[in-house]
C-alpha cells in the first residue's frame, strides 16, 4: 500500500517540477525517490496485510513482483535523459507518465478487489497509449498510439465485460470472496464464461497468439524508448495479473482450460518464432520474440500452485535482458529512421563493449547457460515435466532452437560485417544502465536460488 | 586441494589474458595453460596418492543443483588431455599474427576451462552447463579468426551453432525428466533410478543425439568438414583434439549408465552407426584435394571407431576407446598444426600446390612421416595401442564388425600415404620452403614424442582409467 501511496506522489512530484522549471533534476530525482521506494517495498516482503476493505492486498506476490517492476522502471528513467535530449522541455510529462504506469502495475498485482484491478490495468493500458503515440510528429508513432488505442480498449470492453459475468455469479467484486464460492459444487455457468473472458482480455495484453496481431506493428512505429517499455515491464505486469488473477479466483482451473492454455502456449511460441525467423527490423523481431517468450510464461499456468517463483524468475530473466538489448538498439538507432539490422552492422568493433551486451542479452534470452534465462527455462520445463506435459516441453525446446537462428543474425551482424559509419559517441548512461541490467541477469543465472526461493 | 583448481586457474587465466592487451596476450596464455596442466600433474599425483580430490557444495537448492565435481581416472585422464592439449595449442599458434589477439587468447583458455568442467561435472546440470558453456567461444573463434569467404564462414557456423544446440537440448530434457524421478541431479543419485525400457530407450535417443552431433557420427556429421576447414587452425584443433572427445566421454560417463538396458538392447545398432562412419569418412577422405577436409575425415573414420568400441559395452571396448581417444587427440592435433606449417609457407592447404617440399626439410618430413604413421596405427606409435584393443573387443562381439573396422586401417594407409607422397615428395619444389622454427620444431616433437612413449609404454594410463571404467561397466551390467 505505502508503496503505491509513494510512486504516486513521486508521480506528482514529477509533474510539479515542470512548474519550478527543475527539469534538468527530475531524472537523478526520480531515481533516487524510486530507489528509496524500492526499498520502502523489500522491507515490506514478510507482511501480509489487506488495505481499504480489501481493495489491495499486500503479499509475498505483489511485493516481490513490485519490487521487479521497480527495478525496470528505474532503469527505463535512466534511458530516459539521453533519449528525450531534443524535447528536454517536455521531459517531466514523460517521467511522469511512466511513474504512473509503473503505479498502475503495482495495483495489479497487489489487487483484492476486481475494481482495483480494473482501474490498475486501464492506468497502465492509458499511460502506454499515450507513449506510443509521444512522437507525435511521426506519422508511424501516431498510428501506433491510434492502433493500440483501438484496440486495447477493445480488449479492455471486454474484460469488463468478463468482470461483469463474475459479479453476476458471484455477487462480489472481492476476490477472497470469489475465491471461497468457487470452490462450491455447483457454479452458476457464468463464473466459467467471465474467467475467459477477463483471459482473453489479459492475452491480448500479453500479446499471445491468437490476440497478437498489434504487438509488431505497435512495436515498430512507438518510439524506441515505449517498445523497451512495452516489451518489458507492461508485458511482464500483465502476465503476473493473468497469473494472479487465476490462482486467486479459483486455484483449480479445469483440465480443459488447461489444454487451451497449452495450445495457446505452444501457438504462441511457434508462430513468434517463425514469424521473428523473417524479419529484418530488430523492434519488430523482438516483438516476435516477446510473443514467443509469452508463450512460454504462458507454461507456468498449468502449475498454478508452485510456479510463482519460476514465473518471478522468468520474468526478471527476460525483462533484464530486454532492457540490456533495448538501451544497445537505443543507442545504435538513435538519428536513424529505421531499426534495421543493416545499422548494427559492425557494432562489434565500433563498440566492442555494447556488441557484447547485446550478445548477451540474446544468449539469454535464446537460453544459453549462465545466463539467467537458461535457468529461467530450465526451472519452467522441470515444472512443465512434473504436472505431465512433456509433449509441450519438447516443443517448447525445439522452439528454443528456432530461436538461436534470429538472435544469431543480429549476433553475425555485428561481428561479421564491416561498420557502415564512424564511431559515434556513447553517452555513459547508456553504459550503465546496459551493463548493469546484464551484471543482474548474469548474477541471476550464477545465483538463481535468490530469486527463486522468494516465492513458494 | 582439491580438481577446482584446474578449473580457477584457467577461468582467472582467461580473465588475466584479456586484461594483458595484445601483445603480451599469447604468453600470458601459454603461462596460464602451462600452469592449469601442471597443476593437473600434480593432482593426478595427489590422485594416485589415494586422496580424495573431489568437490561438492550445494549450488542451488530448488532445483536441487550441487557444484559436484568429480575426479576419478577416467576424467583425470580427459583433463589431461585438455590442459596438456591447449598449452600445446596456444604454443603452436606463436607464429601466427591475430588481430585483437587478447581476446582470441582468452576465448582459447575459456573454452579448456568449459571442456575440463564438462570432465569433472558429476551433477548433471553442472555437466550440461560446462557442456553448453564451451560452444560460445568457439562459435566466436571460428567466426572472428576463421578463413575464407565471411559469408560461407557464416553459414558454416551458424548451421555447427544450431546443430550442437539442437542436440544438447533434448539432453537437457532427458537431464529434466530424469530430475524428476530422482529428485537430484548428482550422478550416484541418477544412477539409482530404475527406468521402463521404453523410458529409458527415449534417454538413450536424447543423450544419443546430442553425442552424435558433437563427436560426429553419421548421420550427423555434416557440419563438420566445413566448419574444420573455416576454423583458425586452433580453432580447428580445439574442436578435433578435444571438443570431440567431449561427447566420447560423455557417452561412457553419462548416456550407457544411464539407460544400461537400452544400451544393451541396441548396442548393434549403435556400432553399425559407428562404423558406417568409419567407412564413409575413408572413403570420402580419399577423393578430398584439401589437406584440411581429408584430416577432417579421416578423423570421421577414426571417431566412428571410437564410438563403436564405446558400445561394445565391453571393458576392453571401453578401454581402448578411451586409449584411442587420448592417441587420437595428440595425432590429429599434430596433423593439422603440420597443415598450418605448410600453409604458413605456401599460404595453400590444396595438396596438388604442394610436393618436393622433402629435398627441402627433411626433419619436417620425417615428424610428418612420424604423425602420418601414427595416424593409421603403425605398432609402436600409441594409436596402435588404442585402435587394436577396440578391434579386439569389436572381434568378440561379431568379427565381421571388427572386419569393417578394420578398413579404417587399410583405407587410412592409402589415402594418408597417397596425401603425403603428393604433398611431400617428387621433384623439389620451385617454391622455398623453409625450414621448420624452433617453436615449431618444439611443438611436433612434444607430440611425437607423447604418442612414441605411450605407444610403448601405455600401463600407466591403462592403470589410471581401468578402475573407473571397471566401475562403469559394473552400472552398465547392473540389470543382467
Amino acid at each position: 500500500m505505502n508503496t503505491l501511496i509513494a510512486i504516486i506522489g513521486l508521480g506528482v512530484l514529477c509533474l510539479l517540477f515542470e512548474i519550478f522549471n527543475f527539469t534538468k533534476a527530475i531524472v537523478p530525482i526520480t531515481i533516487v525517490g524510486l530507489l528509496a521506494v524500492l526499498g520502502l517495498t523489500i522491507s515490506e516482503y514478510n507482511s501480509t496485510e489487506s488495505y481499504y476493505n480489501n481493495m489491495i492486498v499486500v503479499s509475498k506476490f505483489s511485493t516481490t513482483f513490485s519490487s521487479l517492476f521497480i527495478v525496470l522502471t528505474i532503469f527505463l528513467v535512466g534511458l530516459s535523459h539521453n533519449f528525450y535530449e531534443k524535447h528536454q522541455s517536455k521531459i517531466s510529462d514523460y517521467i511522469a507518465i511512466k511513474i504512473f504506469l509503473l503505479a498502475g502495475s503495482v495495483a495489479m498485482v497487489s489487487f483484492g478487489n476486481l475494481a482495483m484491478f480494473f482501474l490498475g490495468i486501464e492506468v497502465l493500458s492509458i499511460a502506454l497509449y499515450v507513449l506510443a503515440a509521444s512522437d507525435r510528429l511521426n506519422l508511424k508513432s501516431n498510428e501506433a498510439g491510434m492502433k493500440y488505442f483501438l484496440m486495447g480498449s477493445f480488449a479492455s470492453g471486454i474484460i469488463l465485460f468478463g468482470i461483469c459475468m463474475i459479479y453476476g455469479a458471484m455477487g462480489s467484486f472481492d476476490v477472497s470472496d470469489i475465491s471461497a464460492m468457487s470452490q462450491s459444487a455447483e457454479l452458476p455457468i457464468w463464473f466459467p464464461i467471465g474467467i475467459v473472458l477477463v483471459t482473453i482480455g489479459m492475452l491480448f495484453k500479453i500479446a499471445a497468439v491468437p490476440f497478437h496481431f498489434w504487438a509488431p506493428d505497435v512495436y515498430e512505429g512507438s518510439p524506441t524508448m515505449t517498445t523497451a517499455l512495452m516489451s518489458t515491464l507492461a508485458k511482464v505486469v500483465a502476465m503476473a495479473t493473468l497469473y494472479k488473477l487465476l490462482s486467486v479466483m479459483n486455484a483449480d482451473i479445469s483440465e480443459s482450460f488447461k489444454i487451451v492454455v497449452v495450445v495457446i502456449s505452444m501457438a504462441s511460441m511457434t508462430i513468434g518464432n517463425i514469424m521473428a525467423l523473417r524479419q529484418n527490423n530488430v523492434k519488430r523481431m523482438l516483438a516476435f520474440s516477446g510473443i514467443s517468450h509469452a508463450g512460454f510464461m504462458l507454461m507456468t499456468l498449468l502449475s498454478l500452485s508452485t510456479s510463482a517463483g519460476s514465473l518471478l524468475y522468468y520474468a526478471s530473466a527476460y525483462a533484464l535482458a530486454g532492457i540490456a538489448a533495448f538501451s544497445v538498439i537505443i543507442y545504435v538507432c538513435k538519428n536513424r529512421d529505421n531499426e534495421d539490422i543493416v545499422n548494427f552492422h559492425g557494432l562489434g568493433k565500433n563498440n566492442p563493449l555494447l556488441a557484447a551486451v547485446l550478445t548477451a542479452s540474446l544468449l539469454s534470452m535464446a537460453g544459453i547457460p549462465i545466463f539467467a534465462g537458461f535457468f529461467a527455462k530450465l526451472v519452467l520445463f522441470s515444472q512443465t515435466i512434473e504436472s505431465g506435459y512433456l509433449v509441450l516441453v519438447i516443443v517448447a525446446v525445439v522452439n528454443s532452437i528456432i530461436s538461436v537462428g534470429y538472435y544469431f543474425k543480429l549476433i553475425l551482424a555485428m561481428y561479421t560485417k564491416e561498420p557502415n559509419e564512424e564511431k559515434k559517441a556513447t553517452p555513459f548512461v547508456i553504459y550503465a544502465v546496459a551493463v548493469v541490467a546484464i551484471v543482474l541477469n548474469i548474477a541471476l543465472g550464477l545465483f538463481p536460488s535468490l530469486v527463486l526461493d522468494l516465492l513458494p | 586441494m582439491n580438481v577446482s583448481l584446474i578449473l580457477i586457474i584457467l577461468f582467472v587465466g582467461a580473465l588475466v589474458t584479456f586484461l594483458s592487451g595484445d601483445k603480451l596476450a599469447s604468453k600470458v596464455a601459454l603461462f596460464f595453460g602451462l600452469a592449469a596442466a601442471g597443476c593437473s600433474i600434480v593432482l593426478l599425483n595427489h590422485f594416485n596418492l589415494g586422496e580424495n580430490i573431489s568437490f561438492i557444495s550445494q549450488w542451488i537448492t530448488k532445483p536441487n543443483v550441487s557444484f559436484a565435481l568429480k575426479a576419478d581416472g577416467l576424467s583425470l585422464a580427459m583433463v589431461l588431455l585438455t590442459t596438456i592439449l591447449t598449452a600445446i595449442i596456444t604454443f603452436s599458434s606463436f607464429g601466427n599474427v591475430y588481430k585483437n589477439a587478447k581476446s582470441f587468447y582468452a576465448l582459447i583458455l575459456f573454452m579448456s576451462f568449459a571442456m575440463v568442467g564438462t570432465f569433472l561435472a558429476s551433477d548433471g546440470l553442472l555437466y550440461y552447463i560446462f557442456w553448453e558453456l564451451s560452444l560460445i567461444p568457439i562459435y566466436f573463434i571460428t567466426l572472428v579468426w576463421g578463413n575464407g569467404d565471411v559469408e560461407e564462414r557464416r553459414k558454416a557456423v551458424v548451421k555447427f551453432f544450431i546443430y550442437t544446440l539442437a542436440g544438447s537440448l533434448f539432453m537437457l530434457v532427458a537431464f529434466v525428466y530424469l530430475y524428476q524421478k530422482a529428485g537430484s541431479f548428482l550422478i550416484e543419485d541418477l544412477y539409482k533410478i530404475n527406468l521402463s525400457a521404453t523410458e529409458q530407450l527415449w534417454i538413450f535417443l536424447a543423450f544419443f543425439l546430442a553425442y552424435a552431433i558433437k563427436i560426429p557420427l553419421i548421420p550427423f556429421h555434416t557440419w563438420q568438414a566445413n566448419v574444420y576447414q573455416k576454423a583458425p587452425t586452433v580453432g580447428t584443433m580445439l574442436l578435433s583434439g578435444i571438443m570431440l572427445k567431449m561427447g566420447l566421454y560423455s557417452i561412457i560417463r553419462w548416456q550407457l549408465p544411464l539407460a544400461p538396458a537400452a544400451a544393451h538392447e541396441y548396442k548393434y545398432i549403435f556400432i553399425a552407426i559407428g562404423l558406417a562412419g568409419v567407412i564413409y569418412g575413408s572413403i570420402v577422405a580419399l577423393r578430398q584435394r584439401d589437406l584440411k577436409k581429408l584430416l577432417a575425415y579421416s578423423s570421421l573414420a577414426h571417431v566412428g571407431l571410437i564410438a563403436a568400441g564405446t558400445y561394445t559395452l565391453t571393458l576392453d571396448g571401453l578401454r581402448g576407446a578411451v586409449l584411442q581417444m587420448i592417441a587420437h587427440g595428440f595425432v590429429v592435433v599434430g596433423l593439422f598444426y603440420v597443415a598450418e606449417i605448410i600453409f604458413r609457407r605456401y599460404e595453400t592447404r590444396v595438396i596438388a600446390e604442394m610436393g618436393g617440399i622433402r629435398t627441402q626439410t627433411p626433419r619436417f618430413t620425417s615428424m610428418f612421416l612420424i604423425l602420418v604413421m601414427a595416424s593409421i596405427s603403425l605398432p609402436a606409435t600409441f594409436n596402435f595401442v588404442g585402435e587394436f584393443t577396440v578391434l579386439y573387443s569389436l572381434s568378440q562381439i561379431n568379427i565381421w564388425f571388427a572386419v569393417l573396422g578394420g578398413t579404417t586401417i587399410i583405407l587410412g594407409a592409402y589415402y594418408m600415404l597417397r596425401m603425403f607422397q603428393h604433398a611431400m615428395l617428387g621433384e623439389t619444389n620451385s617454391k622455398v620452403f623453409a625450414d621448420v622454427t624452433i617453436n615449431e620444431g618444439i611443438t611436433l616433437v612434444v607430440i611425437i614424442a607423447v604418442l612414441l612413449f605411450f605407444g610403448m609404454f601405455p600401463k600407466p594410463i591403462l592403470d589410471l582409467i581401468t578402475p573407473s571404467l571397471e566401475e562403469i561397466l559394473n552400472q552398465i551390467n547392473r540389470i543382467n
